[in-house]
């Protein structure tokens, strides 16, 4: 929280101490389905727009309209994008929650709230500005059928009024929103007008909060992390989707429908991708197997309700090893949980998914930047591997809206991975003499494979979960099994040392470490900042990006005296992980879980790691 | 030497280049025979067994595709979804020609949605279901097609209505549904490369007896009883595309009265002699009365029920390009760096 105390200020009185200065936090609290979702992205919009790192988080409901939701937006001079625990500021529009809301603000905090509520400032400790939403919205010039529409916009003129935003941004904002289209766009930016006008007439400003222009997000751009996932994929080379609608996945099959025409063949104008809305998870996971089995690269998006069908299928195309892509927008809970919240808490289940002993390759990626590149490098993976390749992303990352570098176009060509066509497979047999389906001919347990459709006469296997020789015939021999079930750990082991290592920040002389995966990434950046300025406590930090864990994080785990492992789920898992795979004493160890469905904050992480280091 | 003397295809292969592995079922199981009518069908239409993949589920009958076309591709998937593996397979590769076997078990109770949905999406293949009313493969449970009143050893009596897996198949939209009977070994043939000549879900239920488990006479099920009450609805004959009137064997006087021409997608024909009854396949209501006759009197009628113009497939719906997409070069998979760019714009 900012050091000023402002008490004071909640007077009359216009502000007059040191200013604010881009580095603070709205929460925007509203009807889900009412249309503040477009407010809320203007305003984050203009503040892109105007420089200043920014970051809208969606906070709703599992409903369609009416009950409670919140949009966090933050802006940072700093470049911290993690949401806060606390904002300085609500925008209340919700009567059902206004009552919490308020409550909520820290000292000094800032209500805009609806005057014809007539609520009354029961706190003498806040700021509250009143704006007389319904009487604006009725005196301004706009067609009558929108009026009920475009209350939310008297807030995103009171804000700019109060804080600085520059009305030609928010209508540069307002246009891009509405895709250049000028009608839509003129007739809410009345209603702003309109908004910013009364407030400055009749508000004199009482608080120290202000937007300035700066020059940090020049050449960025903003997306969420299902559109990254999505582009990558189309830059992957998918060629078959299914899929079945399921939070908070969905938007990145659409987003893969949007943007499809990118791939439309040149040389015939039809698709390149085919995407099937599938009956059920179970076939969304079976059709990504038939495709990937034919040669296609196929993916799936899901959460975790569908994760849990395609168990089966899966454990088939690990132990048949069929390549396919499962993208897993992690969603909170066991059974149906809380379908709009999110959570890291899949990762021992696509770990382990399917019966009998099956470990399965994992990508994390913590950033929209990485799910642009694992979108198109998991099916290289998976190609390479033979198998099937779960990536984790969550709701966080992948249904908010974040800044990030214009994402880098793939640095290295498609990898196939060991597919024989006919002439490849005839010098293959000239060479070795033969070829079998689960022959490992070259000791990294990778056999080579053909597609169906392959003219030679040698070129067909039979695919099955049952068991199977090197010549993918029917065996229930013991050695056989045994012998299959080495190959698969080699692979497995292989895989450990060439999927996306962990990226770590080391500062010297750290003694303690930081261990973590994921959407996570910004609040331990921002906790470990704190952790040294405020405590002097240097903190070295390792995020996982892919399972099986690396030798580096045993490594890491090895050479540190205090080892935090910071995960979002309820039971520690990345930790549990650690519990299976490393071997040594663990009693360094602290395993801190969050797990409350909210995207991590920096003031749990500080407060969890100053909390434990007290207690010792 | 003597080889002169076996008979070869138009591909010059001969039969035996078209088995499989051999059978591990039951001595005199139904669906042995029913694999052997796939080889022989096969071998006679001269198949690209390169361009032919052979699909099931999980069951005995499920097990028999490693039993034929063993130059071809095969995928033994899980219990009742194989619907969902071959329209993965057949987007990735739409010269793909699909064989698929599954059993009443695999289709009618765990796989009853995947069923349908593919038979909505209309996804090209050859459906044959080895309906032996029971469980083969974990012992001789009741099926979901068992008729009511019908009584095993150990499991007792069926008081449950049968579901009567062509009349799903009609309607929900299926436009080729067979019924046969795996003793009948001449109209399983016929209706297996009708089945294969078509452009669309083409069904055949095929009642293929389990031995083990269900053969008693009383069992409708039963070789004794198919023998016994079979009654074909006409008497059919493929022609193949390239057929010439004196060359082939097959023989048919084109005058006789009722008969029904179907012409198929491939330039195959297919004629209809008619026996005993009239029924036109191509007349829905007809179809849906036989089936149901079939049940209401407890008559055992085969043949082809259904057929009707195929309308579009799962892969003409998608509006596709033409070259398969597991045959797409990187060029056509990766857009340009240019492309990336101009899309980062739309972004900041
Ligand atoms: C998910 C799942 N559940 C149960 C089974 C066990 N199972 C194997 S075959 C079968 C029934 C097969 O019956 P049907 O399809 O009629 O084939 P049949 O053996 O009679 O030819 C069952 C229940 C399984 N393999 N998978
Ligand atoms: S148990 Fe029945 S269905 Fe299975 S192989 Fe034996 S006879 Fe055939
Ligand atoms: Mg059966």
């Amino acid at each position: 929280m900012s050091a000023v105390n402002l008490a004071d200020q909640t007077n009359l009185q216009p502000f007059n101490g040191e200013p604010i200065i881009n580095d603070f936090a709205f929460t925007v609290a509203t009807k889900n389905g009412s249309g503040s979702q477009t407010s809320n992205n203007v305003l984050v919009m203009s503040l892109f727009k105007m420089g200043i790192p920014v970051n809208g988080k969606n906070l709703f409901p599992s409903n369609i309209k009416g009950l409670p939701t919140w949009y966090t937006i933050r802006a940072s001079k700093d470049g911290y994008t993690a949401r806060k625990a606390i904002t300085e500021i609500a925008v209340v529009m919700n009567q059902d929650t206004a009552a919490e809301d308020i409550k909520n603000l820290p000292v000094g905090g800032i209500c805009i709230i609806p005057r014809e509520w007539k609520w009354g400032q029961s706190r003498t400790d806040i700021i509250y500005y009143e704006i007389p939403v319904d009487e604006i919205v009725k005196n301004s010039e706009i067609d009558k059928a929108f009026k009920d529409r475009v209350g939310n916009m008297v807030y995103v003129g009171a804000v700019a009024q109060l804080f600085d935003i520059p009305l030609e941004t928010i209508y540069d904002a307002l246009l891009d929103n509405f895709n250049g289209k000028e009608k839509p766009a003129k007739m809410n930016f009345t209603i702003v007008q309109n908004a910013y006008k009364w407030t400055a007439e009749n508000h004199t400003r009482r608080h120290p909060y202000r937007f300035a222009p700066m020059n940090a997000t020049a050449g960025k751009i903003v997306i969420t992390g299902n559109e990254a996932s999505a582009l990558g994929a189309l830059f992957g080379g998918v060629t078959v989707v299914a899929w079945y609608p399921i939070t908070p996945s969905t938007s990145l099959v659409d987003s893969i429908m949007d943007h499809k025409h990118i791939r439309k063949d040149p040389d015939h104008g039809g698709d390149t991708v085919a995407i099937v809305q599938a009956e059920d998870e179970i076939a969304a996971i079976g059709m990504i197997i038939g495709a990937g089995w034919a040669g296609a690269r196929s993916m799936t998006a899901t959460s975790g309700p569908g994760i849990s069908l395609m168990a089966e299928f899966t454990g088939l195309a690990y132990y048949a090893e069929i390549p396919c892509v499962i993208w897993d927008v992690t969603r909170m809970g066991p059974s149906t949980g809380l379908p709009t919240r999110t959570s890291q808490g899949d990762i021992l289940f696509t770990h382990f998914l399917g019966h009998g002993d099956s470990r399965q390759l994992v990508l994390l990626p913590g950033s929209v930047e990485e799910c642009f590149e694992f979108g198109w490098r998991a099916f290289d993976i998976s190609e390479h591997y033979q198998t099937p390749v779960f990536v984790l992303s969550d709701l966080d990352i992948g249904m908010n809206n974040w800044m990030a570098q214009p994402f880098a176009y793939p640095d290295q060509p498609m990898n196939r991975g060991k597919v024989l066509n006919a002439e490849e497979l005839e010098s293959f047999i000239q060479e070795k003499g033969n070829w079998g389906r689960y022959l490992d001919v070259d000791g990294d347990g990778i056999p080579y494979r053909t597609l169906p459709g392959t003219d030679h006469a040698r070129s067909a296997w039979f695919a099955r979960g049952t068991g199977h020789n090197e010549m993918a015939v029917y065996s229930e021999r013991g050695d056989d099994w045994v012998r299959n079930m080495q190959r698969l750990h080699r692979k497995f082991e292989y895989a450990r040392t060439t999927l996306p290592q962990p990226e770590t920040d080391l500062k010297p002389g750290a003694k303690v470490g930081i261990l973590s995966f994921g959407s996570n990434h910004d609040a331990i950046r921002e906790a470990r900042d704190w952790l040294r300025e405020r405590d002097g406590i240097e903190t070295d930090y390792m995020r996982v990006r892919a399972l099986p864990l690396a030798q580096s994080v045993f490594d890491f785990v090895r050479n540190h005296d205090q080892v935090y492992v910071i995960e979002n789920n309820f039971d520690g898992q990345l930790n549990q992980l650690l519990g299976i795979e490393y071997t040594d004493s663990r009693a360094h160890v602290k395993s801190m879980p969050l797990g409350d469905s909210l995207p991590m904050t920096p003031e749990w992480v500080y407060a969890s790691i100053i909390g434990h280091r007290a207690g010792k | 030497m003597t080889t002169s003397r076996i008979k070869t295809n138009t591909l010059g292969l001969t039969r035996e280049d078209y088995k499989g592995r051999p059978s591990t079922l039951c001595p005199g199981c139904g669906h042995d025979s029913i694999s052997n009518q796939i080889t022989s069908m096969a071998f006679e239409l001269g198949l690209d067994q390169s361009k032919v993949i052979k699909m099931s589920g999980i069951g005995c009958s499920s097990k028999t595709p490693a039993y034929f076309l063993g130059r071809s591709h095969g995928f033994n998937t899980v219990h009742g979804r194989m619907p969902s593996v071959v329209t993965g397979a057949t987007l990735a590769n739409h010269d793909l020609t699909t064989v698929a076997v599954s059993g009443d078990g695999d289709t009618g109770s765990i796989g009853l949605g995947q069923y349908k949905h593919l038979i909505r999406r209309n996804v090209p293949m050859v459906y044959i279901i080895e309906n032996n009313g029971v469980y083969g493969l974990t012992k001789g449970q009741f099926s979901a097609t068992a008729d009511e009143g019908q009584e095993l050893k150990y499991y007792g009596r069926n008081e449950l209505p049968a579901i009567d897996l062509a009349l799903e198949a009609i309607i929900g939209g299926c436009t080729f549904v067979a019924r046969s009977f795996s003793g009948d070994a001449k109209q399983v043939q016929a209706l297996m490369k009708a089945a294969i000549s078509h452009r669309g879900t083409a069904v055949i239920d095929i009642i293929s007896p389990c031995v083990t488990f269900n053969n008693d006479d009383k069992s409708n099920k039963s070789y004794g009883y198919g023998k016994e009450h079979e009654i074909p609805l006409h008497e059919i004959f493929y022609f193949a595309p390239d057929y010439v009137e004196g060359k082939d064997e097959i023989t048919l006087q084109n005058d006789y009265e009722g008969l029904i021409e179907v012409d198929m997608h491939n330039g195959a024909k297919v004629k209809l002699k008619k026996l005993d009854r009239d029924h036109d396949p191509r007349n829905r209501q007809q179809a849906i009365e036989v089936l149901e006759s079939s049940h209401r009197d407890n008559i055992f009628l085969t043949g082809l029920i259904y057929y009707e113009e195929p309308r579009m497939t799962l892969n003409d719906t998608l509006r596709l390009t033409d070259t398969p997409l597991a045959q797409l070069p990187e060029s056509k998979l990766r857009p340009s760096a240019e492309a990336l760019k101009t899309l980062m714009e739309k972004f900041s």
